[in-house]
């Protein structure tokens, strides 16, 4: 009996809508306002990669031993060194980082012994050319350039 | 099914899939129908094929790492912990004790969030629009967690072999502990919507049904078979990880049909939340990472290590011929095995619970195909 007075008065349906009308309080809304507002990126994302340089100097922290290119799956990362004469130092000579095949796992940054490498919190990745997503050593130290285009 | 049926005119072949969203991804199944009967399916699979087993003959050990999460994408930490557990087992090493736990946490954290994802997404197939908003709500906050932990939402490459590479960050365990609180509340309030409603009892009772026997035949395993009534969790079965420490139960339904996979799965996440609370319990200060070497060249041999995956069984066999390279990786897909069933149970059944069977298999199509 209780069951068919329940089923004629929509027990069932009431209850999923209380739920419903429970979620209407304004506080509630949880929908993130995405270009407006910015979203919460916890420090530890794994987004564009940035090379770091000494603040003081400018230079460089990298010092060309190739790990990353060593340790990414991918081999997306292409560098050639020298030496350089005066400080017979290993200096870095060109640094490619092909963010199109990134797939951000973050072995390259645990790879850098002097934290030169660094995956940033920079989520806008997006480029009208495929040619865009090959990042050079100047992009990735200074971030990328803006796009001007004509029109 | 008898060929002569192809000769009636009365029967229809239709596609359903690649592109039909109630196939979560891209599974074409070909339906063979008579009227709104299912006479027979032929699954064709392989559109998301990226030959991973392929991949990992060509990477290092920790490189094929980010690989496997996205096999089950939805369930990317289990995938990790599963591949760092076999090249471990290889290594004859083991993580530290606070590894384990944090291994622990984060992998119920995943069961949760990939069950919440198939709430969402088979309620959605049946008809309910309205879960899927709250389930993503909460799933939110568990991918939060992952994010502040290892710095990516989904492949999350969380893990490595022999222990973390990250310590967890200031505020973990609170955080844990508040999804944890928060959390159960959540689950009563799907079940508000769901359990009783007479709409989502009408679809899923008696739908797609599959019996122990026929679930063992199959090699069915997660919530699937536990909704058949066999009492197998490799959680308790095998414990790995340290989940002997841990007090939980399995649980199981008599019907093995739709609804109680529903249920199932429902009082998975409650006691995934039980388990949670007493590892955030159990975290100890200690080292993280095993004494492991930084190239890893394991003897020559073969590991295979399975785990509870929140689909079922997840099963990583990795045969070493003694280089850098894994000679073979062979992974045991749940998806895969359990999408086998699926001719079986709608069979006789209507088209419209295909759809809903497909959805209660909890099917990745990235794990499915690899």
């Amino acid at each position: 009996m209780g069951k068919l007075l329940k089923k004629i008065f929509l027990v069932d349906l009431f209850q999923g809508l209380r739920v419903t009308f429970r979620s209407q309080n304004p506080r509630s809304i949880v929908t993130e306002q995405y270009p407006a507002e910015r979203p919460r990126i916890a420090e530890r994302y794994r987004g564009a990669p940035r090379m770091n340089t000494n603040p003081e100097t400018g230079e460089s922290l990298c010092i060309g031993c190739n790990l990353c290119a060593l340790a990414c799956p991918e081999s997306l990362i292409v560098m050639t060194s020298e030496r350089n004469e005066k400080t017979k130092r290993k200096e870095l000579a060109t640094y490619t980082f092909d963010l199109s095949r990134c797939m951000f796992c973050g072995l390259c940054e645990d790879a850098c012994p002097t934290d030169a490498l660094e995956l940033t919190q920079d989520f806008e990745l997006a480029t009208y050319t495929r040619e865009g997503q090959i990042w050079d050593r100047k992009m990735l130290e200074e971030g990328p350039r803006p796009t001007r285009y004509k029109w | 099914m008898p060929d002569a049926t192809f000769l009636d005119s009365t029967e229809l072949v239709l596609n359903m899939g690649p592109q039909h969203p109630s196939t979560h991804g891209v599974l074409r199944v070909i339906l063979k129908l008579d009227g709104e009967r299912v006479l027979g399916t032929d699954c064709v699979i392989g559109y998301l094929h990226r030959g991973v087993e392929k991949i990992a003959e060509n990477r290092t050990y920790a490189q094929f790492n980010p690989y496997v999460d996205r096999m089950d994408y939805v369930a990317a930490v289990s995938n990790g912990l599963g591949y760092c557990l076999a090249v471990e087992k290889l290594l004859n090493t083991e993580a530290p004790a606070r590894a384990q736990v944090v291994r622990v946490i984060l992998t119920e954290l995943n069961r949760i969030a990939s069950h919440l994802l198939w709430l969402g997404t088979h309620a959605l197939d049946i008809g309910a629009i309205t879960p899927v908003f709250y389930c993503f709500r909460e799933r939110e906050e568990a991918l939060h967690i992952f994010e502040q932990y290892c710095g990516a939402r989904l492949t999350t490459h969380a893990f490595r072999i022999g222990g973390l590479q990250y310590e967890t960050y200031d505020g973990f365990e609170r955080d844990v502990q508040a999804f944890c609180d928060m959390f159960l509340a959540k689950v009563d309030e799907y079940e508000e919507l769901l359990t009783n409603n007479r709409i989502w009892v009408g679809r899923l009772q008696n739908v797609g049904v599959l019996s122990a026997d026929e679930c063992k035949e199959y090699g069915v395993t997660g919530p699937v078979l536990r909704a058949a009534g066999v009492k197998w969790d490799l959680r308790k079965a095998q414990p790995y990880s340290g989940y002997e420490k841990y007090q939980f139960d399995i649980p199981t339904r008599q019907n093995g049909d739709t609804y109680d996979r529903y249920i199932v799965r429902m009082q998975e996440m409650r006691q995934s939340v039980r388990i949670l609370r007493q590892a955030v319990g159990n975290l100890h200060e200690g080292p993280i990472m095993a004494k492991v070497p930084k190239v890893m060249k394991p003897p020559v041999g073969e590991a295979y290590v399975s785990i509870e995956a929140p689909k079922g069984e997840l099963g990583y066999y990795i045969v070493s011929d003694g280089s850098v390279q894994p000679y073979r990786v062979r992974v045991r897909p749940p998806s895969f095995v359990n999408l086998q069933a699926l001719d079986r149970m709608v069979r006789g059944a209507l088209i419209a619970d295909v759809v809903a069977v497909i959805g209660t298999l909890d099917i990745v199509l990235g794990e499915v195909d690899r």
